[in-house]
């Protein structure tokens, strides 16, 4: 091959990766100008505050299906982010060889599981035990799908912290859980929030899991015991309906739900950026 | 003091391996209640569920053949689509792109993956159906209309529209792995290259890729585990029709959206058991290839690892 064409070759492959590039985020720019279009229209204040109308009569909110979402959310952080951050502890303090191993390895794994099936889960451990669907059950699924995330991101965070400031803080005699507690754990505190925040932002959209297990209200939510509205599966069950007010909803409901969701992911970039230059 | 200090240490320890342990415990417990709650699918069909393609609620008699079809094939067009994309764009983001575009990029990157599956399912009917519809499903029928993929009418919602809105979902996660299994590449490898006279592509395909082969490999798995297993999206185009059609016209049905779909319809222990059996044979699969694909990414780190030693 001579000199000109393997510069060719090069200059020909650089733009195709650019090419590719511009392929994978194309989509994203198409779908969000496509929510602002068809949604906005449908975002006023009734968006926010009423409940959803009976079939036929225009207006109403999702007002139910918004408070829903926070509630289930609120509920998954409360059962999966003790468990996910002290096992991200263990991770990462642990000097055994074996266990650690396994345990990333099944939380990468169980990271990969569709969350569907994660709903099954739910559906069997909580719906069938108490004979109903419910917010609860909801709030497990979500919980299970945040813990993976949870606890590899607090792994690796704890991992970033340098080791001198925890051996300074051993060198003042502090016992070890101390020093994890007091020293490693607010070190790490904007990288671990930052996970908290991304496995938010992955579980406000879910809407598979909760199909049987929150399953949807068109009330005001009244008792954890009681099926719960969710965003997504409002979003649902507008988008497959056959009415053209419903689908105007639909595209609103999902124009609030990206928001929601890119707001969080970029104030978990942020935070995060601010924990690497505070390292350096 | 120092005794009690021995057991605060002890004590938190004891907690965090059990948080630990609970993960894994978790996982055995999704096993057992959902192979529970198969049971009665089990026991009456055994292995036939997995070959036979009649699925009659009424009459109570199931088998899986065209959810399992319809994952595959779906996923395999996903794939066509994304491998390429996917990879093309890590080679861009870590090796060729100029220094300063690749962070925002990849920061775009992200958020389409963290766009949640209703929303695209959301465009995938109201714009991605109908364009396939009105204009390349006729295109491709004129002009490849020979070949049995591209043949019947053009409904729009089916097996195409299924793999494209799902490439679109899994490219993000086949360029986030890739590009990171790219950059766990030592530069030692591609100063050689550089060192020899190689021009960047020549250097990323002979050092780079070259070296990273297995976890490239192991990041398409992870797509294709992604792609297996979602749901929404796909429920809401696939035009969720339990049968085996050769034509990617054709509406089609996935393990996913079956359960999505009938779930909560599901009346009889038996029904409940065969969509719940259903479930476990996703579970089953995706299990296997993410832990073959996390083998294979982790074996690039730690050749890393390694040579840094």
């Amino acid at each position: 091959m001579t000199a000109r064409r393997r510069r060719w070759v090069n200059v020909v492959m650089a733009a195709l990766t650019a090419l590719a590039a511009l392929g994978t985020i194309l989509p994203l720019l198409f779908i969000f100008g496509f929510l602002v279009y068809q949604g906005a229209s449908a975002i006023n204040l009734d968006f926010f505050t009423r409940l959803p109308k009976p079939v036929g009569e225009p207006g109403g909110g999702m007002a139910n299906a918004i408070a829903g979402s926070l509630i289930l959310i609120a509920l998954a952080s409360a059962l999966g982010l003790p468990l996910g951050i002290l096992g991200g502890v263990y991770l990462a303090e642990s000097r055994e060889r074996r266990l650690p191993w396994l345990i990333r390895f099944v939380a990468d794994v169980l990271n990969g599981v569709p969350s569907i099936v994660i709903g099954i889960f739910a559906y069997t451990v909580v719906v069938l035990s108490m004979r109903r669907f419910s917010a609860l059950a909801g709030g497990v699924a979500l919980a299970v799908i945040m813990l993976p995330i949870v606890l590899r991101t607090t792994e690796e965070m704890m991992r970033l912290v340098p080791a001198s400031l925890r051996e300074a803080a051993l060198a003042l005699g502090l016992p070890e859980w101390k020093v994890i507690v007091r020293v490693v754990l607010p070190t790490a505190r904007a990288g671990i929030i930052t996970g908290v925040m991304v496995a938010i932002a992955r579980v406000a959209g879910e809407t598979a899991p909760l199909l049987f297990t929150a399953f949807g209200n068109r009330f005001w939510h009244q008792r954890l015991d009681q099926p719960i509205a969710a965003l997504p599966l409002q979003i649902f069950a507008y988008a497959i309906s056959p009415f053209d007010d419903w689908h105007r909803q639909a595209w609103a409901g999902a124009l609030v739900l990206i928001t929601l969701v890119f707001l969080v992911s970029l104030a978990a970039r942020i935070a995060t950026r601010g924990r690497y230059s505070a390292v350096r | 003091m120092i005794a009690g200090a021995a057991r605060g240490d002890r004590l938190f320890r004891g907690f965090a391996r059990g948080a630990a342990l609970a993960l894994i415990l978790l996982v055995a417990a999704m096993v057992v209640e959902m192979g529970r709650a198969a049971t009665p699918s089990f026991r009456a069909f055994g292995w036939r569920f997995l070959v036979t393609s009649t699925w009659d609620p009424v009459a109570e008699n199931f088998g899986a053949l065209p959810f399992v079809y319809g994952t595959l094939v779906s996923s395999l067009i996903a794939l066509v689509i994304a491998v390429p994309l996917g990879l093309g764009a890590a080679i861009f983001l870590a090796e060729l792109a100029p220094v300063p575009i690749r962070s925002p990029i990849a920061f775009l990157v992200e958020l389409v993956a963290a766009v949640p599956s209703v929303v695209f399912g959301l465009w995938g009917v109201f714009v991605l159906a109908p364009w396939l519809r009105t204009w390349v499903q006729p295109a491709l029928g004129a002009t490849l209309g020979f070949v049995p993929l591209f043949q019947g009418p053009p409904y729009g919602v089916g097996m195409l529209a299924a793999g494209i809105i799902l490439a679109i979902m899994v490219v993000p996660f086949v360029t986030a792995i890739s590009r990171e299994v790219i950059l766990a590449v030592p530069n030692a490898q591609r100063e050689a290259a550089l060192g020899l006279g190689a021009t960047r592509w020549e250097t990323t395909r002979i050092a780079v890729l070259r070296y990273g082969r297995s976890g490239l490999i192991g990041a398409v798995l992870l797509g294709l585990g992604r792609a297996l297993g979602e749901t929404m999206a796909v429920t809401m185009v696939i035009g969720n029709r339990a049968e085996i059609a050769v034509s990617l016209f054709a509406p089609g049905y996935t393990m996913a959206s079956v359960i999505a779909n009938e779930f909560t319809e599901a009346t009889s222990d038996l029904y409940l058991g065969a969509l719940i059996e259903v479930g476990l044979l996703l579970f089953a699969v995706t299990v296997a290839v993410n832990a073959l694909a996390r083998v294979l990414v982790w074996s690039v780190g730690g050749a890393v690892r390694e040579v840094r030693e």
